[in-house]
């Protein structure tokens, strides 16, 4: 994909000049103009876009409530509010960046779903593959970070409890867990300087995903986009340049997008979060009822689901890192869930399993809801340790078009494919 | 180079040597960085706190603060105390005394877990073992757990009358901080 014709022609004497020196411009033209895309591309292959327009929207926000906010934890709760009562637009960009992370973390799910559905960790997108589970993981950590800095309830005790997770590790080295705790508070319990800490680095985080993010893309670039068929672009007629046709698709998405965005920011700009958060952290008080927020749903329900405290971390961080594993679990040959009839339900059911885990997340843990719970975290791993290496070998796949170009256009298209592919 | 061919170990010796006084270099420069994070001076210096529990009377409990976290006192009733020590052994999740007053081995009966002479004071460091959340039960409307202790809200813990794990996910029993009885109705911790 990478090496695809170069068609870009310095238009004028000034990008000539530039061009023999630098030539960004070529490589942008190469890369996000002439870039050959799917012609079969569906709106599931905007959210990339969409994505990189969230991590902008919060680094560009974030950077301004730095300006504001102060990090203290006789100072931080009071803060916030003086952001969003005196600051000037301070309630506008508050919620856009407190809004702007849920919506970070919709597009990712939806993201990530659309690989597993399509196959996108197959070959060669195995690096690419890998490198989105450790934005994820960046995310995640952003995200906890982040969470922490109103100084609220929950975010006090939201830190007290994840940051409480490291001390199971005391049950396979005794004092160890108690250690590394101790060191992530700078004290005895969760305090002010945390909280310092907790800002220096959600502050920092966001610049390596965009690390992480360039190299993500490049790596796309490299081995090029995947595709409803999980067919390789084979002919000319399979693709079509990225400008405008993918440009522009990704542009209406993402003002959809922004509509559900902006319905929240100016409608409901509290509704995503908690309300025990307006009351400032009270280390002698916890709130009777724990969550995080909602994006960590489903992993904290399979942290509650384990009745042991290391078994529930250790099941809970495994159920993300599970994801990197599927490069080896998964032996189909065919990238589609659209053409494996079995394996495309079993992963719907998966999907259902991950959305009743957040769900069951947020109530609490006791009678049926652990039941179901623990129902729901065995099919998680149950999908991806059994189903999916024995349906792989097991599987007939259903009948696969010859190309990207006959999946478009069906049959008729699909000599004129094949005679051009002759003559090339 | 004549010198390699001629002499190749001592080549690779220089090589193999600054490699790792690089390495060592590096971790002495990561040291400080990572150190920094640990509890500071400051933090460490707020090491003991005394307690007056002259107004405390039987079956009330107050809580106090102690290196950040809060530590429960309560005068147990007799009722209490005769509940607790009467708990056979084979009844409890975790059958360590967690008193840092006494060795890591000792056994969790009651006895163990207060001071010799003062069997009605319970002290215990007031943070649930799962996952540090504050159990219930310090005041006189709170849900004390079916044991009659205390009650973690978070994940469902239930922590008997000697502060000690009998349901739910925490491992371990509510900790006894160091103290020591310096006066008849006056308690020092740390």
């Amino acid at each position: 994909m990478a090496h695809h014709e170069d068609t870009y022609k310095p238009g004028s004497r000034l990008e000539q000049w530039l061009d023999e020196r630098l030539p960004a411009l070529r490589m942008m033209h190469g890369q996000f103009v002439d870039f050959p895309t799917p012609r079969n591309l569906n709106y599931l292959w905007t959210f990339g876009g969409i994505l990189t327009f969230c991590l902008a929207v919060q680094i560009v926000t974030g950077i301004v409530l730095a300006m504001h906010y102060i990090p203290s934890d006789k100072m931080a709760f009071d803060s916030i509010e003086h952001i969003r009562r005196d600051v000037n637009y301070g309630w506008l960009i508050r919620s856009v960046h407190a809004v702007g992370a849920s919506m970070f973390f919709l597009a990712v799910y939806i993201h990530i779903a659309r690989g597993f559905y399509y196959g996108s960790y197959k070959a060669p997108r195995e690096i690419l593959w890998i490198l989105g589970v450790v934005i994820y993981l960046l995310m995640m950590a952003t995200g906890f970070l982040g969470y922490t800095l109103p100084w609220g309830q929950m975010s006090f005790w939201g830190v007290t409890v994840i940051t409480n997770l490291f001390s199971s590790f005391d049950a396979i080295i005794p004092g160890l867990g108690t250690k590394i705790v101790q060191w992530l508070w700078g004290g005895y319990a969760v305090s002010g300087v945390t909280l310092n800490r907790f800002f220096s680095l959600h502050y920092l985080l966001p610049f390596v995903i965009v690390g992480v993010v360039a190299l993500h893309i490049w790596a796309l670039h490299v081995v090029g986009q995947n595709n409803p068929t999980g067919i390789d672009i084979k002919t000319k007629s399979d693709s079509v340049p990225m400008a405008p046709y993918a440009v522009a698709k990704d542009l209406f998405a993402m003002f959809v997008f922004v509509l559900l965005f902006s319905w929240f920011v100016f409608y409901a700009p509290d509704y995503l979060g908690h309300a025990d958060n307006y009351i400032e952290a009270n280390p002698l008080v916890t709130p009777p009822h724990i969550v995080p927020e909602w994006y960590y749903l489903p992993f904290y329900a399979i942290l509650r689901a384990v009745p042991s405290k290391l078994g529930g971390v250790l099941l809970m961080f495994g159920s993300i890192l599970i994801w990197l594993f599927v490069l080896w679990l998964d032996f189909s040959f065919v990238r589609s869930a659209r053409y494996r009839p079995i394996f495309k339900w079993l992963l719907v059911l998966f999907f259902i399993s991950f959305v009743a885990l957040g769900y069951l997340g947020a109530k609490p843990p006791e009678g049926i809801y652990v039941f179901w719970a623990r129902i729901f975290t065995i099919y998680y791993f149950l999908f991806f340790l059994v189903l999916m290496p024995i349906v792989g070998v097991l599987e007939t796949p259903s009948p696969m078009p010859r190309s990207i170009t006959e999946s478009v256009l069906g049959n008729k298209s699909a000599e004129g494919t094949a005679s051009a592919a002759a003559r090339h | 180079m004549a010198s390699e061919v001629e002499n190749p170990n001592r080549r690779d010796f220089l090589t193999v040597a600054a490699t790792s006084w690089a390495a060592v270099g590096a971790a002495a420069t990561l040291w400080p960085l990572v150190q920094q994070m640990n509890p500071d001076a400051s933090t460490q210096a707020l090491a003991t706190v005394e307690v007056d529990l002259a107004p405390v009377k039987q079956g009330q409990a107050i809580t106090v603060m102690w290196r950040g976290k809060p530590v429960f006192i309560r005068n147990r009733t007799t009722d209490e105390v005769k509940t607790a020590e009467d708990t056979p052994m084979g009844e409890l999740k975790d059958a360590l005394a967690r008193n840092d007053n006494l060795p890591d081995s000792a056994a969790a009966t009651d006895r163990n877990r207060v001071q010799k002479g003062h069997d009605n004071w319970l002290v215990l460091i007031g943070i649930c073992t799962h996952l540090g959340c504050i159990p219930k039960g310090q005041s006189l409307g709170d849900n004390k757990g079916e044991y009659g202790g205390w009650f973690c809200p978070c994940h469902g813990s239930h922590y008997d009358t000697s502060g000690r794990i009998r349901k739910g996910p925490a491992p371990q029993n509510l900790e006894v901080p160091t103290y020591q009885f310096v006066a008849d109705t006056k308690i020092r911790i740390g």
